[in-house]
């Protein structure tokens, strides 16, 4: 027991005395570490006999909780020490780095600086940003909103009120502020077209591009958090045919001469008639593959004129103005043109990956 | 929704090639997304005649039976079955036939006898479950002569199965008829649903069905009938083949006809065995809250008043109105006597109820998307009908809300042109969805009618997808063919602004970063607690997630930082040399009362730019390079490096000082905003995240930097005349920031001073312990003249007056 008491004493004088982590880490090893006076102790446990093995080791327990606990609490101090120090020692006024620098690369400058690396501008960006010029040539605007919507903007006002089944086709993040399920996670950039059309009063001519969120667990295909680029075109006259002549045109933007849209019946609550829109395979070019299973089309989205009931939930008069509205996978679509087969990949940040494009 | 063609054919006698069929299906939105052939049917099984059976010499287990196979010889066959008599047709499995189990036919020898084939059970053929006791699949007397192949005397067919992805609206197309119904449609061929036989026995009772006052709006219409004598039901062989093809497994003859019905029909309907069922009566009633009841699927569901109980007489809950039934009262082999339910429900309870037990099921899948409320009628005579002549049937019982007419529809051709684009006949337009059941009548033009070329339109009662116009105008342009739109561009001519200020600026700021050699990322904005806390960051302020999909990513990001360090983290350990990354993304965080009201309650979100950087050489001076590269490209009007406390905590965002390098930060200022923050990361934090060396970060504010004021377009002119330099050497305490003296300095020399720049900084023991000397140059230069040596002395006494004066910082002699 005595031999307990004196290396537990011992051991919290060493801790006490540490001015350094290193010294810390040098005092613990010698309190309580493998070769330290409890250690030694603890190994002549197995000789004894169980009623003395008991009381003993429960001491040598207490008697090590005290001095890591010790420990833990020197080492806070220490590192705030430190800390404090290490600021003091490694002080660097940001300012001085700043006129250096404009000095070096002034007019006074003698000499020029070395041409630097040119970094990267990521594939998701560089494919967005392209598929916002060729409708910033046709004349349109880029509209954007929140991330976190409510339920009128991501859902509601969409034709789709609470319990509607079409929620189904949207799993989706809810947030925990204001009422339950009332703050989410935008399942799609449509309520920033919601947004647009509660703000100003047609004709609207617009891209929606951004990041959107669903309940998916992440597959080759799928991730939760995914890009989307939506269009909205609200004004007097607009038809259908508008609607197939834009989507044709912008297919032809993107993805070259001789590469054609199709329209496709679907649904959607927000659109009617809605439709999905298939573009010629990139791949084969129309003749058929494995990637359009033969068919030579590939799906690109959903699509569709924009149906009365949005007009109504936003104000808008539905028998003087007709849209339309579309939206497909930035992310998908850089997959498809770079080939990458597992979206998965998009998440690493490899540089190795970033740097390609 | 599982189509098998020969199945369509029942309703309208499609022909052609199937990959044709599968077309005309994709093009109406009955999207095949796969098609299955199947067939020819169980070749080499053929009808065969017992002649005789007899005990296997050796075994009791088996025995042996001749067979007439169609040669009118007898054919010895080992046979583990004893159900069998002379006369009865039985299948047979000739030599070389290979079974739906992959299994051969072979000749062989079993326990010395000889057996030439093998008689088949009805698991073997792929027609039901495996009995209690072996037993053979036994052929009705007369159903065939031996010889005949046994698919064609079963009606079993060479096959396509469609598999259709049917869209939420079109709960009809989940039956066999609704997309039979389409199809025909759109092929302009004959479409008929047979009327099944209404054979009612006197003398079986009606049931005795209730619906509550306040259950009728889940439940609007419950029918319900009596059948008798189901355990001598003969169900043709064909009902269970199709159920296989359409996905569905065989279990019992009347479960076989329930599942039958759902999907010929399109009507979820449920069979209680009657004497299982206490009271012999069914009441359909709101449960009650914390009410629980077992399923079929063997689970214990807790219900709450806004679910559809259908009770037996005693109150007690036997099933989830239009979802599953329950466990009590379900039928079993020994079922004599069923109440078949046949009822409609509630789309919208149904899909609540359906999302908050997460339980899916054939039924819900349908009502969710609403069921046709004439059909139940029509699928219990069907459903007796299937059961085969023995079964006797008693009235139906009917209990429905009142309901209104059938909705009409006003529809103008010259509306659905104007949408759609198209230049239509009034005529054409009633001929395309005429096929579809819509009841299509001319309105006269007139005093408050609508122009020439108006329908009124009367509904189907399948179609609870359409009670507006623009819903007819939907099926007008899906039966015209969406391909048949002319394509045309809008006639306005669009008069786009370009990119907004902020997104140009935003766009540039990333050519900005990747010009100055960093990579852009893309993190996740998800992250945990621990996620957050090991980037310094506080996880108390975050917005939580109701659902993560786990708990590793149960809040949103406050900052890029926790992110990007994780991305340096990722590259570094697969021997990455020098990293630079960075990212343009929304953050966010929990609003306060003091906070400007954001879009949404409760949250603040706003877009922040991130660079973090490590590799040899890497400091905090990096990221201020960045800084420089981003602030002069953007035309940042005079940006500035400034002690961290003189920029708000929120310019950053989220207060990010503690995961600063504490002596090596700053804040980040210009144009009349603050932007930013600059630095390097805390030496624990790196380390944290396994990053060896100084970790270089900026974080700004996008809306600040797109806030700042930008310089101006208005050139400064060059003056012709020469420059004197001028270089001070000043001994400064550290605690003088090389920017404040600069200010000073610059103030001092007033316009001559055409560049000002430090251009050197070094220590000594002679400048004593915490000081430094900063080297300035000055250009001095003016617009009129050459400056001469008085004023450039003038110019050098002032400037080191006001730095003595203002930062106690000495002008040392050269």
């Amino acid at each position: 027991m005595n031999g307990v008491g004196a290396a537990l004493e011992r051991g919290k004088a060493l801790i006490a005395e540490a001015s350094s982590l290193a010294d810390l880490r040098a005092a613990e090893a010698e309190a309580f570490g493998k070769k330290s006076g409890l250690a030694a102790i603890t190994a002549t446990l197995r000789d004894l006999e169980p009623e003395e093995r008991r009381p003993l080791g429960r001491s040598l327990q207490q008697a090590r909780a005290e001095l890591e606990q010790l420990s833990a609490l020197r080492r806070a101090e220490l590192a705030a020490q430190e800390a404090v120090r290490q600021a003091g020692t490694e002080r660097l006024d940001l300012s001085e780095a700043a006129g250096l620098f404009a000095a070096g690369h002034g007019p006074l400058a003698e000499r020029l600086s070395p041409p630097i690396a040119r970094g990267h501008a990521h594939l998701v960006t560089q494919v967005r940003d392209e598929l916002e010029d060729i409708f910033l040539s046709m004349g349109f605007e880029v509209a954007e909103g929140p991330e976190v919507e409510d339920d009128w903007h991501n859902f509601e006002a969409l034709n789709m009120p609470p319990h509607h089944p079409a929620r189904g086709m949207f799993d989706t993040f809810y947030l925990k502020a204001g009422e339950p399920e009332s703050v989410l996670l935008r399942t799609h950039t449509s309520p920033v077209q919601v947004r647009l059309m509660e703000s100003r009063p047609p004709p609207i001519y617009a891209v929606v591009p951004g990041r959107c969120y669903r309940r998916d667990t992440p597959d080759a295909r799928h991730l939760p958090v995914f890009h989307q680029f939506e269009a909205l075109v609200v004004d007097e006259g607009i038809t259908m045919g508008d609607l197939a002549g834009v989507l044709e045109s912008f297919t032809s933007a993107f993805f070259g001469p001789g590469r054609h849209a199709r329209l496709r019946p679907s649904f959607f609550p927000f659109t009617e008639p809605s439709a999905e829109f298939d573009v010629t395979c990139w791949v084969c070019g129309g003749t058929g593959c494995r990637t359009c299973s033969g068919s030579g089309w590939v799906e690109l989205g959903g699509c569709g004129m924009v149906d009365p009931a949005v007009f109504e939930a936003v104000g808008i008069d539905a028998e003087k103005y007709t849209g339309f509205a579309w939206g497909f996978g930035i992310d998908r679509l850089a997959a498809a043109r770079t080939g990458l087969a597992d979206l998965r990949d998009l998440l690493d940040n490899d540089i190795r990956f970033l740097s390609q494009f | 929704m599982r189509a098998p063609l020969s199945w369509i054919r029942d309703f309208t006698p499609v022909v052609g090639a199937p990959e044709e069929i599968a077309r005309t299906l994709s093009f109406l939105g009955l999207v095949v997304e796969g098609m299955e052939e199947v067939g020819p049917a169980l070749p080499g099984v053929v009808v065969a005649r017992v002649l005789a059976t007899r005990p296997h010499p050796a075994a009791d287990r088996i025995q042996l039976v001749d067979v007439d196979a169609g040669d009118g010889e007898a054919l010895q066959i080992c046979c583990g079955a004893f159900n069998m008599k002379a006369g009865d047709l039985v299948p047979l499995a000739t030599l070389g036939t290979v079974m739906p189990s992959g299994l051969e036919i072979g000749r062989r020898k079993l326990r010395g006898e000889w057996s030439n084939g093998m008689l088949c059970s009805a698991l073997e053929l792929g027609l039901g479950p495996e009995g209690p006791a072996p037993a053979i699949f036994l052929l009705p007397p007369g159903a065939g002569a031996p010889g005949q192949v046994l698919a064609d005397v079963l009606g079993f067919r060479q096959d396509v199965v469609f598999d259709l992805e049917v869209s939420p609206n079109r709960g009809d197309c989940l039956s066999v008829a609704g997309v039979a119904r389409d199809l025909a449609a759109a092929l302009g061929i004959p479409f008929s649903v047979p009327g099944p036989p209404h054979v009612v026995m006197a003398d079986v009772d009606r049931p005795r069905i209730a619906v509550d006052g306040d259950a009728v709006g889940l439940c609007p219409r419950f029918t319900g009938t009596v059948i008798e004598g189901v355990e001598e039901a003969m169900v043709a062989p064909l009902v269970q083949w199709r159920l296989a093809l359409a996905g569905m497994r065989p279990i019992s003859p009347v479960v076989d006809v329930s599942n039958y019905v759902m999907i010929e029909l399109g009507q979820p309907n449920h069979p209680y065995d009657l004497d299982r069922l206490e009271g012999r009566a069914l009441h359909v009633r709101r449960a009650r809250s914390g009410e629980e009841i077992v399923t079929l699927d063997g689970a214990v569901r807790r219900l709450s008043p806004t679910d559809c109980v259908i009770a037996d007489g005693t109150g007690a809950g036997v099933g989830i109105g239009g979802i599953m039934g329950g466990e009590a009262a379900e039928i079993s082999a020994g079922t004599t006597m069923v109440l078949l339910e046949a009822a409609n429900f509630s789309p919208e309870a149904i899909a609540a109820t359906g999302k908050r037990l997460g339980l899916n099921s054939e039924a819900r899948a349908r009502f969710e998307r609403g069921v046709d409320i004439e059909l139940a009628p029509r699928a219990i005579d069907r459903f007796v009908e299937l059961l085969g002549p023995r079964v006797r049937r008693g009235p139906t019982a009917d209990v429905r809300a009142a309901s209104g007419p059938r909705p009409k529809v006003v529809l103008r051709t010259e509306r659905a042109n104007h949408v759609l684009g198209t230049s239509l006949s009034p005529g054409a337009c009633a001929d395309l969805i005429s096929p579809l059941g819509f009841e299509v009548v001319a309105l006269t033009p007139g005093e408050g009618q609508p122009a020439g070329g108006s329908f009124e339109v009367k509904v189907p009662t399948w179609r609870r997808d359409c009670d507006r116009e623009v819903d007819l105008i939907e099926e007008i342009a899906r039966m015209h063919g969406y391909d048949n739109i002319v394509r045309t561009l809008p006639e306005r001519p669009i008069g786009g602004a370009g990119l907004t200020r902020y997104q140009a600026g935003r766009r540039l700021a990333r050519q900005l970063m990747a010009s100055s050699g960093a990579d852009e990322a893309w993190t996740s904005t998800f992250m945990s607690e621990a996620d957050l806390e090991r980037a310094g960051l506080d996880s108390s302020v975050a917005v939580r997630l109701e659902n993560p999909l786990d708990q590793s990513q149960g809040l949103l990001r406050t900052s890029l930082l926790a992110g990007l360090l994780q991305a340096l983290r990722f590259n570094r350990e697969r021997q990455a040399g020098a990293v630079s990354l960075f990212e343009v993304g929304n953050v966010f965080r929990q609003a306060t009362p003091a906070d400007p009201r954001g879009l949404v309650d409760g949250v603040l979100e706003w877009e922040q730019l991130g660079l973090v950087a490590v590799g040899d050489g890497v400091d905090a001076t990096y990221a201020l390079r960045a800084w420089q590269v981003l602030a002069e490209g953007s035309r940042v009007s005079g940006p500035a490096v400034v002690p961290l406390a003189d920029v708000p905590a929120g310019a950053g965002g989220v207060a990010v000082a503690g995961s600063l390098h504490p002596g090596r930060r700053a804040g980040l200022v210009g144009g009349g905003q603050a932007i930013g923050v600059v630095g390097e990361v805390a030496p624990d934090i790196a380390e944290r995240h396994d990053l060896r060396g100084r970790v270089a970060l900026l974080l700004v504010d996008t809306a600040g930097l797109m806030g700042a004021a930008r310089e101006g377009w208005q050139i400064r002119s060059v003056s012709r005349y020469p420059a004197s330099d001028l270089d001070m050497a000043f001994a400064v305490g550290d605690e003088v920031t090389a920017a404040a003296l600069e200010t000073t300095l610059r103030q001092a020399a007033g316009e001559v001073a055409e560049v000002l720049a430090l251009f050197d900084v070094w220590r000594d023991a002679s400048l004593g312990e915490g000081r430094r000397s900063l080297n300035y140059r000055a250009r001095l230069r003016a617009p009129d003249r050459t400056l001469t040596d008085q004023e450039v002395a003038e110019v050098r006494e002032r400037a080191a007056a006001a730095a003595l004066e203002r930062h106690g910082a000495v002008l040392r002699r050269a």
